[in-house]
């Protein structure tokens, strides 16, 4: 099969068959992650910019690697602030990175629905890093291999997220992604974090309690709490968040026995997660992270039309 | 120039009349309506076959961006849309730079209009100088100047004391006041309609309730100082329901609806779409069926299109920082005359909510054809099939949802005070 899109911006898009070709893709280049020269020369020749309006460490570094394992020549851009506002556009930016010829522009832009709007203004290609509380759609397909590696599957599998759903892109990309290959997805939260008429996404069931999530899951997604998105008038504090939708090891019991244990980090360890949860055995965190490298090789290596890898 | 409209079906509310009628227009003014009339000396006959002939349709909320924002409209290009729309008549919002909180903004923008413009217009003044929210403005000095009502349109008076003396204050003077009933607070950093659409786009939203709350606030301070109030651009099912109760009981409420609102849901905005960017936001299937509802029931007594030019450079950005607002008088009459075709208003009830009732509720004068009254007349091909194109529209800014569709309705001619101001597209 042939990946036809010219832009990965969004898991719902996709349809399953494709999901599935960057995740069997993203296992092969797996392979070229564990040689000792870690690089084969695909993408020779190609450019990518990786234009950060958001901070990143993880996601950017990621793609970076990505990118160069893949010999294309990666250029990192973080402009200082995002406000089409304050000097130039998104649009001017755009174009004028466009002049310099690159193949894929990587961004990540803190404006929900920024990449559509990029793609209309250049011909390059446009690989979603993230935006706004829209889609991650990276993440969304290194948690698919990161499970598929645990149970070699996506189909029939209880996911619990439990979190802030309404600001989180990764919930977005998850639910999109997990419920096209067949998963049910369970999530818990403060309602005031529950966005309207989530159940509409897919297979997807809003539990009153964490309790009720978690309870027999094959996988419990815990996702980032963050200070400075929920404000002031979505809880009381991080104090009382953590007592009702923190993840520990007396809860985690709830789930099945050899349930894994994800998040998306980077981790408030003590709010959302207890320190025993994020390095405890059920884990895998950092399986995530290695993944991230893989996935996104298939992703630029997909958008640049395939070909043979060496 | 004198005028012999022949042939056409004229309704006009005002006199019960909807019949096969010619038209004879002298000196600006009515002359005569009746069968197989003749054609005064030296007048020109315009051949209404098929066609509807009523008083000049009145759109009572729309920016005419002049003066200080010309480069989004001025008061020449947004009268030239508005006869192409059919429309004889319209009320600018205060929202220029400097804002109509004074007469000297007033009287330039009735002195432009009268020397440049193709229709009338009526501006609409400030509540608050400056629209800042803190002092009344000058209303008694605003209504001298020609201001047919106060309004701080796009920023709703959030003091309710503020608010409550307003009300009290232009019911003194007999001026009405319009409000953009919006609770901020729950807006936020709201861009778009706070349902399934919002939470698939991961776009911040803006709950319906934030209207429905300020929409009562309105009502309960008119009641409470036996004051009018008039509330623009009614969007949700619940500030619908609040109206029809405060009516029922008695309060002397009033309020508009927009095209958009009876037309279109926030599904408009998928794919990101900045045109289909505005505040209120579109909201959803229950609010148009609440609307509609609300339009054949008299609850919502006018249909105005709260025309809002932007620059292009103001709505090709990212959606967040895409500016709200779409034009629309243009697209006003075929989209109204699709509510004739869906047998949900008669067009007699359209034309009173589109002319009659605008007029009355600002004391305009006009939305009649009685002997005697001013010529304004809007003569309407029910038929006529045309696109929205960027170049089809006269005015300035092209930011309309519908580019690219295609309309059934048009104005075959728009006369003002006797005049023939725009002939077809």
């Amino acid at each position: 099969m042939e990946f036809k899109h010219k832009d990965i911006i969004a898991l719902r898009d996709l349809s399953k068959a494709e999901i599935e070709l960057l995740i069997s893709t993203a296992e092969n280049m797996r392979e070229v992650n564990s040689r000792d020269i870690k690089k084969v020369p695909t993408l020779r020749g190609k450019t990518i910019i990786n234009l950060f309006y958001e901070s990143s460490t993880r996601t950017r570094t990621s793609f970076e690697i990505a990118g160069k394992r893949l010999s294309a020549d990666t250029v990192n851009i973080a402009p200082s602030n995002s406000s089409a506002t304050k000097g130039e556009t998104l649009a001017d930016t755009a174009l004028n990175l466009l002049a310099m010829k690159p193949d894929i522009i990587v961004m990540r832009h803190a404006v929900s629905g920024s990449h559509y709007f990029l793609s209309k203004k250049v011909g390059c290609s446009i690989i979603n890093a993230g935006d706004g509380a829209h889609e991650h759609p990276s993440q969304g397909l290194l948690d698919m291999l990161t499970i598929k590696d645990k149970f070699g599957r996506l189909d029939g599998l209880k996911v619990a997220m439990v979190g802030d759903i309404t600001h989180s892109r990764v919930a977005r990309s998850d639910i999109q992604g997990l419920t096209k290959m067949g998963s049910s997805i369970y999530l818990a939260g403060p309602p005031t974090m529950m966005p309207p008429g989530v159940e509409r996404l897919g297979n997807v069931t809003v539990c009153g309690t964490m309790k009720e999530a978690i309870q027999d899951a094959d996988v419990v997604i815990m996702l980032r709490i963050q200070q400075e998105r929920q404000g002031k008038t979505l809880m009381p504090n991080t104090r009382e968040y953590s007592r009702y939708f923190g993840l520990n090891p007396e809860n985690l019991k709830l789930a099945k026995p050899d349930a894994m244990v994800m998040h998306p980090g980077p981790i408030n360890r003590g709010v959302e997660m207890s320190s025993y949860v994020v390095d405890g055995n059920q884990s895998h965190i950092l399986k995530q992270v290695e993944n991230g490298v893989a996935v996104r090789m298939s992703m630029l290596y997909h958008v640049c039309g395939g070909g043979s890898v060496e | 120039m004198n005028l012999l409209i022949k042939g056409g079906r004229v309704i006009d509310p005002s006199q019960g009349i909807d019949d096969t009628l010619d038209v004879v227009v002298e000196n600006g003014l009515v002359k005569e309506i009746g069968k197989d009339l003749a054609a005064p000396a030296g007048a020109e006959t315009i051949d209404a076959t098929g066609k509807y002939v009523v008083p000049g349709l009145i759109d009572m909320h729309v920016h005419l961006r002049d003066p200080g924002l010309e480069y989004k409209e001025d008061i020449i290009s947004g009268t030239r849309a508005a006869v192409a729309g059919g429309f004889t008549s319209v009320c600018c919002m205060p929202n220029t730079k400097p804002a109509i909180d004074n007469k000297a903004i007033a009287s330039y923008i009735i002195n432009k209009a009268k020397t440049d413009g193709f229709c009338n217009v009526f501006p609409v003044g400030t509540i608050t100088q400056g629209m800042h929210g803190d002092r009344l403005a000058e209303m008694g000095e605003l209504k001298e100047s020609g201001c047919v009502a106060v309004s701080d349109d796009g920023k709703p008076v959030k003091n309710s004391e503020l608010m409550r003396r307003a009300l009290q204050y232009a019911a003194g003077i007999g001026i009405m006041v319009i409000s953009h009933a919006e609770e901020l607070e729950l807006v936020g950093e709201g861009v778009m309609n706070e349902g399934f659409t919002s939470t698939e786009l991961g776009l911040k939203g803006i709950p319906r309730v934030a209207e429905d709350i300020a929409t009562a606030r309105e009502i309960m301070l008119a009641e409470y100082v036996g004051a009018s109030i008039h509330i623009a651009h009614v969007s949700t099912k619940g500030s619908v329901r609040i109206i029809r109760e405060a009516k029922a009981r008695g309060v002397k409420v009033t309020c508009e609806t927009a095209p958009h609102y009876f037309t279109l849901t926030d599904d408009a905005v998928r794919g990101y779409n900045t045109n289909a960017k505005m505040n209120p936001p579109l909201r959803e299937a229950d609010d148009v069926a609440a609307i509609k509802a609300g339009l054949k029931d008299g609850t919502i007594d006018c249909i105005a299109t709260d025309h809002a030019p932007h620059h292009l450079d103001e709505k090709d950005v990212e959606f967040n920082e895409a500016m709200n607002g779409i034009v629309g008088l243009e697209t006003s009459l075929p989209l109204s005359l699709k509510l004739v075709d869906e047998g949900l208003l008669t067009l007699s009830q359209l034309v009173e909510k589109m002319s009659c009732k605008p007029s009355e509720l600002l004391g305009l004068g006009r939305g009649s054809l009685k002997a005697g009254s001013v010529a304004d007349i809007s003569v309407i091909d029910p038929q006529k099939q045309w696109t929205v194109t960027e170049a089809a529209l006269a005015s300035k800014s092209k930011n309309s949802p519908w580019l690219g569709e295609s309309m059934t309705g048009a104005a075959a001619c728009t006369v003002v005070g006797g005049k023939v101001v725009f002939s077809g597209r």
